[in-house]
């Protein structure tokens, strides 16, 4: 009986079985790349907002501190959205006339809340507490990058878990004297030696189980 | 099976060597004759059905293609971008919120009229959680199974939503000009207007009522509540010669005598005389030198006797005899004393004696007025009025003879005197004596308007229907058991344009634009004329409590004995009818949270069933042969219960320590109208079964000369093989009956040994040694990051039964309901069971209750067989469940030795409906299907605590975290703490020598331990 197949055969079917590895490592790898890309994490991406809120100018230009709009920082897991009523503190008497800031006026008077669009989105199985990363030394900037250069809003970090985990594991790398926790310009001066001493002096734990966020 | 030697507790207990033993239920009993391995297989995989094929039946194509067709959409919408998520912020934030954190408002409940004092948890506006308040003389920070799923009725969907007109929808307008005509022809001849309202006791509702019925003095006021109390009111005026209340002091108490009386469970301020009972017994080394003893005789399976020290099942009828033999052996004038148990009567009395002014007597709300009057007597003659039994003011607004009120109002609605019927709340058309016939009366009202949370039974048959609000939507106040005032303030803005008493009171009296708040406040404001009343109105609804309760009236009980009424003929089987433990008069009847609770004792789920007792059950002919049928406690015998000629089928079952002769059924089940979970609609799945309505009405067989039951009924077999959902062999721990699961002894034994639990397990098997050096949870840096070691001790010898727990966590938690076709295949989602346990001889048994969580394991069996470490250990020894990572293997679960793990095997929680959304606790993930669940100790309670204290830079203080179940528990039960400080109230009662832990043999080391149940019975009565 004729031999069926031609003896390079050998050759293709040895190459395709060594090769499968790799392609299956290649695709893995794809994968890993997709997931961790901003076209999965939303990262960089701005929203269409009821209004145009510049941070840039409202953090760096004016000098406003975080903390004026974002109340609940310190307090509570959610960092809040300032009521319409902390626009119109200032909106009342500048730029009252501004076609900008007509959905702000609108709201006030009417009572009916601005709408806007999520920036920051943890799936609904992770909780995050911000007042215990601010009050453990964590900058606002640490998670957020420099909002201040921020004309519109975005994502600055993945938010995966892989990127919560980068400073649960080593919080050392992160952390920064609680006094510079809101500013957005803090460059340390030396991490090397100031990041070990703060996590001892803050009593910083490496919390890297599942129910410290997931429950 | 060999099943011939059912119940054949001597051939039992010589096989397993006369060995202490505990079992769950008659078949375990009987099964624990020798078995060979096939047939423990065949019990084993009829033990666990949730590990069978999901689908009862096959799937046909059509399904198969829709299903894939579904899982094929979905697959290409998790490839797009997440949707866009928005946040809406205030315009004007309110004073004191704090975006993300809870804020808790004081607020009360009310069941049967008498409020309950609770705090109300409020996410961003939206109450999801009850809470009991600590000040507050009813609750003292516990709530029952009902307050904690009132949460639920305030979201439910079914809820009546529009004002409707003869069934189509209205307004609010138009009912208040539609009423004009009835109210100007009630103004002419004056007495056609009658008002129907439940037991009130809300002070600004009666003066409303009262001014109302200045306004058309021809006007009547009626009264009914069908959990009826008249014989309490009636019991009380033949004592103490008029209407009072009757307050009980149980913490001055050294014996107890309960005739009937479920007062640890059921009625007004059970919450605290269960707080107050079990404080004096609490069994603490060194401290405890006596605990209390409480004797009932009970004509069915309470709570309450399920803790009692002695207990006797007896006939209804039976308990005036007991009563009267008490009184007589007090020497009082008693006759026609019952002649059985006389050294146990003689006993109990000597005990009595023993305790004068430190003993109470009580009857139970179906007890005939004279066994009342008896009990009273009694207590007048011990000397414990005015010591353990105060008589205050009556709490109701009005306390009137409610079946008298009710049947005047039909005899006028059929004499045509009726020209307009208000009804405020309740469901007479469906709860009524049947033969008063009330809705063929109330046919003949020509205007008819009712005021209702629902579209019900009685509102089909008004002419006007307002939907009205839930407590927790408007304002009024509420008196509790013993008379306080609390003014209870809602904590959202009615969700379904509900309207309150108050508004509809106020649009009859004239006074249309007051609104409820106005008028609660009006009327305290008149009532208490202070010149800081603004000061006082702000702390009675901060401290949820106005005032203080009235002063007793120390009076004394008259101590003349009712002559018996001559004796009535019984043939036949006696009925005793009560309301449901799960879901009331049936009220709660579309509460899935309360449907699917497991009874205390029979732990039936969605339905009613005749209880009856071992004995009779043979005697019906349910005998061994039938029994065989039964496969292992899921299916039963459907039977016909007939009593006055009518008929009812009903499922049966036999319940250990029952009396003989006797059958048990409660009403509210059976609800036509009661929304779509009343109506079954959650079976989700399939429906396999008979009802299409979640149980039996039983209502057609509760007549006004017999409210509470009478002799004369029959019951026959019909047929077997009808499915129940009964939770009471779910999740078994294998063998549980002798490997020291539950332990007890006597007081006295114990006096005598106090570590006897010791004795009672297995833990001398336990092996420890080990290659892993197993984790770290002590403080070893004291500069360091604070560690904790957190733990729960459960005291078996408090704990009542109650349900408060299940259902607290079931509201915490996010807990799903399943419905009665997939807890009938064991797959029901509660992460805290409560097992009943029996002790002794099935026709009297000692019941045990154990409240089974997690047990937190250090060494747990779960973690290793995880394939994707979705449970693993946390740094304080939590076992971590970790949804997101599970892939739905249930290796956990069949690992579990305690079997505390839930899996999601479908999509149960609702993920649809807009209104349940808001009801859900946000610090809870809501599991999908295919997740694995169970206890997490309220990690996110534990969570939000440590970073309060890290914040301020200290540790947890003791008490801090307080878990769903321990704060729901009205006799602290459940305690949760740090075991790394060696001063908490955790490691205190750990360190007990009642102390034990599940199974410690396996060396779990489980983290949730048990202090053994100490009963105190009287050494001079020997357990017969």
């Amino acid at each position: 009986m004729a031999q069926i197949f031609h003896r390079s055969t050998n050759t293709i079917s040895r190459v395709t079985i060594f090769g499968s590895v790799f392609i299956a490592g290649f695709i893995l790898w794809v994968i890993g790349g997709i997931v961790r890309a901003p076209y999965a994490t939303d990262q960089n991406v701005t929203r269409d907002q009821p209004v145009p809120f510049s941070h840039q100018h409202h953090v760096a230009g004016l000098g406003i501190d975080c903390r004026y709009c974002h109340t609940s920082v310190e307090e509570s897991n959610f960092a809040g959205l300032p009521p319409t009523a902390t626009c119109m503190n200032c909106h009342a008497q500048i730029w009252t006339n501004a076609n900008m800031l007509e959905p702000v006026r609108a709201s006030f008077a009417s009572g009916k809340p601005l709408v806007w669009s999520r920036v920051h989105r943890l799936p609904q199985f992770v909780r995050f507490n911000h007042s215990i990363h601010v009050a453990k030394g964590i900058g606002c900037a640490s998670c957020h990058g420099r909002i201040d250069r921020m004309a519109l809003t975005y994502q600055a970090a993945p938010l995966t878990m892989e990127w919560c985990l980068s400073c649960h594991r080593a919080p050392e790398n992160f952390v920064r004297p609680r006094g510079e926790v809101f500013n957005m310009a803090y460059e340390p001066a030396n991490q090397e030696i100031d990041g070990p001493r703060l996590v001892k002096e803050y009593k910083i734990q490496k919390l890297t189980t599942c129910s410290t966020c997931h429950y | 099976m060999n099943n011939n030697k059912q119940l054949d507790l001597a051939a039992f207990r010589a096989r397993i060597g006369g060995a202490k033993e505990y079992w769950r239920s008659l078949d375990e009993l009987a099964r624990a004759d020798a078995l060979d391995d096939a047939e423990l297989d065949e019990v084993m995989f009829r033990e666990f059905p949730r590990q069978a094929a999901p689908l009862a039946t096959g799937v046909d194509r059509r399904n198969f293609m829709k299903l894939m067709g579904a899982s094929m959409a979905f697959a290409g919408l998790a490839a797009c971008n997440r949707p866009e998520q928005k946040i809406i912020p205030y315009t004007k934030q309110p004073e004191g919120l704090i975006p993300g954190r809870p804020l808790y408002f004081a607020t009360a409940m009310t069941l049967g009229g008498v409020a309950t004092g609770v705090l109300a948890e409020s996410h961003m506006g939206r109450p999801t959680k009850i809470e009991g308040n600590p000040d507050h003389p009813s609750s003292l920070g516990a709530t029952d199974a009902f307050t904690q799923a009132s949460v639920l009725g305030l979201y439910d969907p079914d809820r009546s939503q529009v004002v409707r007109h003869l069934g189509e929808i209205s307004t609010w307008s138009d009912f208040i000009a539609g009423i004009q005509p009835a109210l100007q022809a009630a103004q002419k001849d004056g007495a056609g207007l009658r008002l129907l309202t439940q037991t009130i006791t809300s002070p600004t509702l009666g003066a409303q009522i009262q001014q109302l019925l200045a306004q058309y003095p021809g006007m009547k006021w009626h009264q009914w509540e069908p959990v009826n109390r008249d014989n309490v009111r009636e019991g009380r005026r033949m004592a103490f010669g008029g209407y009072v209340n009757t307050v009980y002091d149980f913490s001055k108490a050294n014996v107890v005598v309960s005739l009937d009386s479920d007062f640890l469970g059921s009625g007004p301020g059970h919450l605290r005389y269960a707080r107050d009972f079990m404080s004096r017994r609490r069994v603490r080394k060194g401290q405890t030198k006596e605990i209390n003893r409480l004797y009932a005789i009970e004509s069915g399976p309470s709570n309450s006797g399920s803790v009692a020290d002695h207990r006797l099942a007896v006939r209804p009828s039976q308990i005036e005899g007991y009563a009267r033999a008490i009184a007589a052996g007090l020497g009082l004038a008693a006759a026609g004393g019952t002649t059985e148990h006389a050294k146990w009567i003689a006993t109990l009395v000597r005990d009595l004696q023993d305790n004068r002014g430190a003993s109470v007597v009580v009857a139970g709300d179906e007890q005939p007025p004279a066994v009342h009057a008896i009990v009273h007597a009694i207590n007048q003659t011990l000397g414990n009025v005015n010591t353990t039994v105060l008589v205050t003011d009556p709490i109701e607004a009005a306390p009137a003879n409610q079946l008298e009120s009710l049947r005047q109002l039909v005899t006028d609605m059929n004499a045509g005197k009726v020209k307009a019927l208000i009804i405020l709340g309740g469901n007479p058309v469906f709860d009524a004596p049947a033969d008063f016939e009330f809705s063929h009366a109330m046919a003949k009202v020509p205007y008819r308007a009712h005021l209702s949370l629902y579209y019900d039974e009685t509102s089909l048959l008004a002419h006007w229907h307002i939907p009205e609000t839930h407590y927790l939507e408007s304002w009024s106040d509420a008196r509790a058991h013993d008379g306080v005032v609390s003014i209870v303030q809602p904590l959202i803005a009615p969700l379904y344009n509900g309207r309150s008493p108050h508004e509809v009171m106020g649009t009859l009296i004239g006074g249309l634009d007051q609104t409820p708040y106005e008028t609660v406040r009006t009327y305290w404001k008149t009532k208490a004329p202070g010149l800081n009343f603004e000061s006082e109105w702000k702390k009675w609804l901060h401290d949820g409590v106005a005032g203080s309760a009235p002063a007793p009236r120390f009076v004394g009980a008259s101590t003349g004995i009712p002559a018996p009424a001559a004796a009535k003929q019984s043939s036949g089987y006696e009925i005793v009818l009560r309301h449901d433990p799960t879901i009331y008069d049936g009220r709660f009847a579309n509460n899935g949270w309360l449907q699917e609770l497991p009874k205390p004792h029979t732990k039936i789920t969605w339905e009613n069933a005749v209880l009856v007792s071992p004995k009779t059950a043979r005697e019906i002919g349910m005998g061994d042969r039938q029994r065989e049928e039964l496969e292992n406690e899921r299916s039963t015998w459907l039977v016909e219960l007939g009593y006055r000629g009518k008929t009812l089928r009903l499922p049966i079952w036999v319940v250990p320590g029952h009396p003989d002769g006797v059958l048990t059924v409660s009403f509210g089940y059976g609800r036509e109208q009661g929304g779509r979970i009343a109506g079954g609609e959650a079976k989700f799945i399939e429906n396999p079964y008979e009802h299409q309505i979640a149980g039996v009405n039983v209502y057609p067989i509760r007549f006004s000369d017999a409210l509470h039951g009478a002799a004369g009924a029959t019951i026959a077999l019909l047929s077997s093989g009808y499915r129940i959902a009964c939770t009471q062999e779910h999740q078994n721990i294998e063998a549980a009956g002798n490997r020291g699961i539950i332990r007890s002894a006597s007081f006295e034994e114990y006096q005598k040994n106090p570590s006897f639990v010791r004795e009672s397990g297995n833990e001398e098997e336990r092996r420890i040694e080990s290659m892993w050096p197993g984790h770290q949870y002590r403080q070893t840096d004291p500069d360091g990051p604070a560690k904790y070691a957190w733990a729960m001790s459960i005291d078996t010898s408090v704990c009542t039964g109650c349900n408060g727990c299940v259902i607290a966590c079931q509201s915490e938690n996010n807990i799903a309901i399943v419905g009665k076709d997939q807890v009938w295949r064991e797959r029901e989602m509660h992460w805290l069971r409560i097992d009943r346990y029996y002790k002794g001889s099935p026709e009297n048994p000692e019941t045990f209750h154990q409240p089974v969580p997690c047990m937190q394991c250090e060494n747990a069996p779960c973690e290793p067989v995880c394939p994707v470490e979705a449970t693993s250990h946390n740094q304080d020894g939590l076992n971590d469940m970790t949804y997101n990572r599970c892939v739905g293997t249930r290796y956990c679960s069949n690992n579990c030795p305690y079997k505390v793990r839930r899996f999601n095997f479908y999509h149960y929680s609702d993920f649809e409906t807009p209104a349940l959304k808001a009801m859900r606790n946000p610090d809870v993930t809501v599991r999908t299907r295919g997740v694995m669940e169970k206890c997490t100790y309220c990690v996110q309670r534990i969570n939000a605590a440590k970073i309060a204290a890290e914040k301020d830079d200290r540790r947890v203080r003791d008490g801090g975290i307080v878990t769903a179940c321990q704060q729901a528990c009205p006799t602290e039960a459940i305690i949760f703490g740090d075991l790394n400080d060696p001063t908490s109230r955790v490691s205190q009662l750990k360190r007990e020598p009642t102390n034990y832990g599940l199974l410690e043999e396996l060396n779990t080391r489980p983290r949730t331990t048990y202090l053994a149940a100490i009963r105190n019975p009287n050494p001079e009565i020997k357990a017969d």
